[in-house]
């Protein structure tokens, strides 16, 4: 499903590669979290999957689709086909629960009935029903991720990927989000996730890839938290 | 097909309620380019309405060849039909001494003393052949066959060939004057289809740059270029549109009240009444050129304007 090859990325040669020559290799049905601490090359590897970013060398193939060979104009294809969940929700603040979600549909042309037919199952996902006409304002952090989360599963994605949703959130809501997660991947979506969250982790029980000066420090099924550096972990971005 | 109709309408449904929403800056984008519509409107009907009085006044004029009284019925015609043989000759027409008389009676009738003066002098005018050509500004083949000598010898010694010579000169600095007035006219629409393009493109930039946080979250949730410029595109478009429709309404009660307040059939060179025709009879063809210069300018500012905004920055 995912699979990337020695990618590198190098944003300024002065201060090193951002990413080190990262192999990485995802099977459909997955739930991999990527740990590390800020700067380790968590986001970047994010970045990397959804063509916000452009591996310096190396090769990344998705769910079929080889990077090398898509077009700047394919990228909007792409995008449509992995659900992506930001750190900092990244919802539209002038639009209701329901209009957030629906923008997603709409962008991909589906087709107003069938949007109504679609939204109430997110919503029911993510256990939002009812607030179907909330605007993003009057929702807590933990809603409105959920949202999101809604947003981007709403066109079926194979792969969600969530760039530190937790990030934000007290321990709480921090959970909703992770049941939340845990359930998309019971129906069938890929996801990968990246945290810090130490107790996240070892609850989970999940495969861990741990990264650490834009390397892949290890990679485990079933995995804890491992501490790879000296320093103190669990500090937030 | 479906899909392409769906995105399409809401595409639209997007550009004009941006439109409601912009509303402001809206305004200043269209009272320019009001402004570049009433120019063009303005310049089309003016040089319309010039050609016409050039085309007019090009009617009245003719050559006249006066001749002596010696010339023999046979000699003229035979001169009239040579003339009548050329292309660039409209018409020609014989005017005989008594003619000639009687006109001239006809046009000082008020002159009293002048009329006496002409009875006691029996009739001192020439006959004339007349020369209508077809476009006085080309009468070479005209002016060969009067300038052979077996014409010259036909002529009245005094009177010789007129041109009409002050009003060939009149016409002659109208059609200068209209095409200076054409010229200008044409530099103005220029200019201020500039000027409003780039206001236009102001405009779109600053409703962009207002929604940038919207306009990257689309691009993440992958929406494509089109649908993420559509609207700003069909929103400039309404502003063409609108401009067009108010700068044919400024025209229109421009003619209104030229007509009625000030009861002015002509400014200067400028025939009031038949720009007013003008204006009205074509004014379907005209409200069409509006609408379509209006739609150009929107669409191809809307869609400069955005393109920078559009690109994917991949680093």
């Amino acid at each position: 499903m995912i699979l990337l090859d020695r990618v590198t990325k190098t944003y300024n040669k002065h201060l090193g590669a951002a990413l080190d020559r990262v192999s990485l290799h995802v099977e459909a049905n997955e739930f991999v979290i990527v740990v590390g601490q800020s700067g380790a090359g968590k986001t970047t590897l994010m970045r990397l999957l959804t063509r916000e970013e452009r591996p310096t060398s190396g090769k990344i193939i998705i769910g079929g689709i080889d990077y090398d060979k898509l077009k700047d104009r394919d990228i909007p294809l792409l995008r449509r086909k992995i659900g992506v969940v930001f750190q900092d929700f990244k919802l539209l603040p002038n639009k209701t629960v329901f209009e957030n979600v629906a923008f997603a549909l709409e962008i991909v042309g589906v087709s107003r009935r069938e949007i109504q037919h679609t939204i109430p199952k997110v919503l029911d996902i993510v256990n939002l029903t009812g607030k179907e006409k909330r605007m993003p304002m009057e929702l807590s952090g933990g809603e409105r991720q959920r949202v999101a989360i809604a947003r981007a599963i709403a066109r079926q994605p194979k792969i969600l990927i969530a760039d530190e949703p937790t990030g934000n959130l007290d321990p709480k809501h921090a959970w909703d989000i992770i049941r939340v997660l845990e359930k998309v991947n019971k129906y069938g979506t890929t996801v990968l996730l990246t945290t810090h969250n130490q107790e996240i982790v070892n609850t989970l029980k999940r495969r861990v890839v741990t990264m650490h000066h834009g390397r892949i420090a290890s990679d485990r099924a079933n995995a804890q938290y491992e501490a790879v550096s000296e320093e103190k972990e669990g500090g937030k971005e | 097909m479906k899909r392409k109709y769906l995105t399409f309408v809401r595409i639209v449904h997007t550009g004009i309620a941006n439109f409601f929403r912009n509303a402001s800056l809206a305004v200043a984008a269209m009272a320019v380019m009001v402004v570049t519509l009433t120019i063009v409107l303005f310049s089309v009907d003016t040089s319309a309405t010039l050609n016409h009085t050039i085309a007019q006044f090009a009617d009245k004029i003719n050559i006249s060849i006066y001749l002596n009284d010696n010339v023999a019925a046979a000699q003229r015609n035979a001169l009239m039909q040579s003339l009548r043989c050329l292309p660039q000759v409209k018409g020609v027409s014989y005017v005989s001494k008594d003619q000639a008389l009687a006109t001239y009676k006809a046009a000082n009738a008020s002159n009293k003393n002048l009329l006496v003066a002409i009875n006691e002098t029996g009739n001192p005018l020439p006959a004339s052949i007349e020369v209508d050509p077809v476009d006085p500004s080309k009468i070479d083949q005209i002016q060969q066959i009067l300038d052979l000598p077996a014409t010259k010898t036909l002529e009245d010694p005094q009177a010789g060939t007129s041109y009409s010579g002050n009003r060939k000169q009149a016409i002659d600095s109208i059609a200068r004057a209209a095409s200076i007035l054409k010229r200008v006219g044409v530099a103005a629409v220029i200019i201020f289809a500039a000027v409003s393009m780039l206001i236009i493109f102001n405009t779109i930039q600053m409703a962009i740059f207002n929604r940038r946080d919207e306009i990257t979250i689309m691009r993440l949730l992958g929406a494509s270029t089109s649908f993420i410029r559509g609207p700003f595109v069909v929103e400039s478009i309404l502003y063409g549109v609108i401009s067009a429709l108010v700068s044919v309404g400024i025209l229109d009660v421009l003619f209104v009240v030229a007509s009625n307040a000030l009861q002015a059939s002509s400014l200067g060179l400028l025939d009031i009444s038949y720009a007013s025709s003008y204006f009205y009879n074509h004014f379907f063809l005209l409200l069409t050129l509006q609408l379509a210069t209006g739609i150009v300018i929107g669409a191809v500012s809307s869609t400069i304007a955005t393109r920078r905004y559009l690109k994917f920055k991949i680093k």
